[in-house]
């Protein structure tokens, strides 16, 4: 009994090597695109000096939650400058920026597929419990042989360990979205796009933001292990005084990340409320709102005075 | 029930035959039910949510669908405008059948002929109010200003004038509906579908909107499919009513004819709690006018009438057949007794008249305030019946005059039959005035 043995790893190791063979112009091309991506948001992180970024962020942290979160950030920010760890993190930060975004770009739709078509749905489903669960190291091993060290393997795995709560989320927002509504959609004769467009999609932003936060999340918990196959940033900073025992550099640069984490988390939470019209409606509203208060004690200014409401709307 | 066959140009919805079956199979269900099984017989493979539903709604009509919840009739109303597919049967709508068209053509009859109202709004709440009540015009592809010029006039007419740029959260339930209401109108459809349309609100806003709803529709001319479980609601809105039990259609018919012939113990034992005050009118309960003369008949013949008939007022009818008024006995003897021939100076005019489609709660008041019957006339002012109260309070209290050989409809005479002959006798031959005696 003990002889016979399942090939699955071996099927799984012949697999990948066979469309390593077949469709390698096609990593190769992948590898391009991504690496480009990278580089671009690099460069654009990297290239102006610390204070210019460190003024954008601010200025983003204040449009988006108000004064206080604007100077946890510059404070936050200044404390990774001064740990040395600031092209690192801009590094990481430019990692977890381009594998969230093409993470989203994948998960969304997907979670509108799989909202839309039951079978969809029940094919979806297992994949993503299958990509979220297999430890993340194992996706490193193909991807490193796909796309050699550096720091698309890292991009990669990323994607497929951090996209599963983006499609979850964008599923459950669509599905959850009141029936009657999107009914009342129908009825007046609007068609399935339109529905989607009008109706699913706005209704369902809290929770598909909800899943991007997540998305966000789990990109930079990814930044350690892209770190092991050469992605550098915060990361191989990580790993190296991993290897070296230093344990004032992991210090060092695990809070560079809990810092960008928190930052990023707060950002993206705040988008997925309620009141939120967006991020440049937030912005515009702000400007608006402090011109119209001029003088006054506005505070934040963000938020919005409700109107009394009468009955609520459901029984 | 009782309809003749309208011609098909005034009909404006048709169901024929409809079936929706949920389950594995839905129509083997049908085939089944087809067949004559109960729905308690195919619960195994699944749930018939309608079965066998056929009517026809008239342009211009309030028909209600009535029926408790698990009835089936929001089953019903989906199907009028395909959001549900029909498993078997027909749904035409203003001479299109609607089943079994493409997606793209029931959209295309949904843009320019159903619109509907939802139980719980269903308001995009992202948008204001104008937005919401121009949404269908959006989605019939009208540029932007000529529709919120269009959805503003329906907003004012809605009662809504002054919340347009607000957010349906920033407003009441009733007014929510409003907007709701005001969306399908905007669409300026043929026929509206509302269903349970005010069941969320409360009474009194849900009466407002009742009535106000009866006023657009008068005002409009829509054809209305409302669904309801609310019996008093039915009856006060419907012109017809479907009342539905377990799929099935049990009974439709005019409000008055559910109250009055109810169909089945189900149909009786639900119209039992009706407010048949507010439903019944007078024309459903008024008796024939048996104590009648006409103005020219003359003293005598009026005696002689009330005599016969044995009460002591008698209702008067002008030459042309309109009501006049009525006259007393003792009015009326006295005159006699005088020798007097003319009738017009003791007509008295303290009886009420009212219209047939008055409402029986309207007359409690007339009722209580005279002793005489109320008389029924119509535009014609012709006289068309009366309700003594006898009559009024025996169809408020649902209990059936006609048990009795001889209903008493008249205020008892109050002078002696003997006394009367004696003075007909003593005065003037009265053979002349023969001819317009008793009319039964």
């Amino acid at each position: 009994m003990n002889d016979f043995r399942l090939p699955l790893g071996s099927v799984v190791e012949s697999f990948v090597d066979y469309i390593t063979d077949t469709l390698g112009f096609l990593f190769v091309f992948i590898r391009a695109l991504f690496d480009g991506a990278y580089e671009s948001v690099e460069f654009l992180l990297g290239a102006p000096p610390f204070w210019a970024i460190m003024l954008v962020l601010g200025v983003l942290a204040f449009g988006i939650r108000g004064w206080k979160f604007a100077v946890g950030t510059v404070v936050g920010l200044l404390v990774i400058l001064g740990v040395d760890q600031w092209e690192n993190a801009m590094d990481t930060l430019a990692l977890v920026l381009v594998a969230s975004v093409l993470a989203i770009a994948i998960s969304v739709p997907l979670g509108i597929l799989a909202a839309k078509s039951t079978l969809a749905s029940n094919i979806i489903r297992p994949v993503l419990d299958f990509m979220q669960t297999m430890p993340a190291f194992v996706y490193l091993i193909p991807a490193l042989i796909l796309f050699r060290v550096g720091v698309v393997p890292g991009i990669v795995a990323t994607i497929i360990f951090a996209m599963a709560p983006g499609v979850r989320l964008t599923e459950l927002g669509i599905r959850s979205v009141d029936q009657e509504v999107v009914e009342a959609g129908q009825a007046f004769g609007a068609s399935p796009w339109r529905i989607l467009r009008q109706i699913q999609l706005p209704l369902a932003t809290p929770t598909i933001m909800a899943g991007i936060n997540q998305v966000i999340m789990l990109s930079l918990s990814m930044v350690v292990i892209s770190g092991m196959v050469g992605a550098g940033g915060l990361g191989a900073q990580v790993v190296a005084s991993l290897n070296r025992i230093d344990i004032a550099l992991g210090f060092e640069a695990g809070l560079a990340v809990v810092i960008l984490a928190i930052f990023l988390d707060r950002i993206t939470a705040s988008l997925g409320s309620a009141d939120s019209m967006g991020f440049f409606g937030n912005i515009r509203r702000v400007l608006r709102s402090r011109r119209a208060t001029d003088g006054l004690a506005s505070g934040a200014g963000t938020t919005r005075a409700p109107q009394p409401v009468g009955e609520p709307a459901r029984v | 029930m009782t309809d003749s066959i309208p011609r098909p140009e005034s009909i404006a919805v048709k169901a024929d035959h409809l079936y929706k079956a949920f389950g594995r199979r839905p129509h083997e269900i049908v085939k089944k039910l087809k067949a004559g099984k109960s729905r308690a017989e195919i619960s195994s493979l699944g749930v018939a949510a309608v079965i066998d539903a056929s009517f026809e709604v008239k342009k211009g009509e309030i028909f209600v669908v009535m029926g408790l919840s698990g009835s089936g009739k929001s089953t019903l109303i989906r199907m009028l405008n395909g959001l549900w597919e029909t498993t078997s049967g027909t749904v035409t709508v203003g001479g299109t059948d609607i089943t079994g068209v493409s997606a793209k053509e029931l959209r295309d009859v949904r843009r320019k002929s159903i619109s509907m109202v939802f139980q719980h709004f269903a308001l995009l709440p992202h948008r204001t109010v104008i937005d919401n009540v121009a949404y269908g015009l959006e989605i019939q592809g009208m540029g932007r200003t000529e529709r919120l010029a269009k959805a503003q006039t329906i907003i004012d007419l809605v009662g809504l004038a002054g919340w347009a740029d607000n957010l349906p959260s920033e407003l009441s339930g009733g007014m929510q509906q409003r907007v709701g209401l005001g969306r399908a109108l905007a669409a300026d459809t043929d026929v509206l579908l509302m269903d349970e349309a005010f069941s969320a609100l409360d009474p009194l806003i849900r009466r407002e909107m009742q009535e106000q709803l009866i006023e657009l529709q008068a005002a409009l001319g829509k054809t209305i499919i409302f669904i309801t479980h609310d019996l008093n609601e039915a009856m006060f809105l419907g012109d017809r009513i479907a009342v539905m039990r377990d799929g099935r259609i049990v009974q439709i018919g005019t409000p008055e004819e559910i109250l009055t012939d109810p169909a089945n113990d189900y149909v009786a034992q639900f119209v039992q709690d009706v407010d048949r005050a507010r439903v019944l009118t007078a024309a459903s309960v008024m008796e024939p006018v048996r104590s009648v003369i006409t103005k020219t008949a003359g003293p005598r013949a009026a005696l002689r009438t009330m005599r016969d008939l044995q009460t002591s007022v008698t209702f008067v009818l002008n030459r042309d057949r309109s009501f006049a008024g009525i006259v007393r006995d003792r009015d009326v003897l006295k005159m006699v007794k005088a020798g007097e021939t003319d009738l017009r100076s003791i007509i008295r005019d303290d009886a009420k008249a009212v219209l047939p489609e008055t409402a029986l709660v309207d007359l409690v008041e007339p009722s209580v305030e005279s002793e005489l019957p109320i008389a029924v006339v119509d535009e014609k002012n012709r006289l068309l019946g009366v309700i003594p109260r006898v009559t009024l309070l025996a169809a408020i209290g649902n209990v059936t005059t006609n048990t009795g050989p001889l209903p008493v409809v008249m205020p008892p005479a109050t002078i002696s039959v003997s006394q009367i002959t004696d003075i007909l006798g003593d005065t003037a031959d009265d053979a002349l005035f023969n001819t317009e005696g008793a009319r039964a």
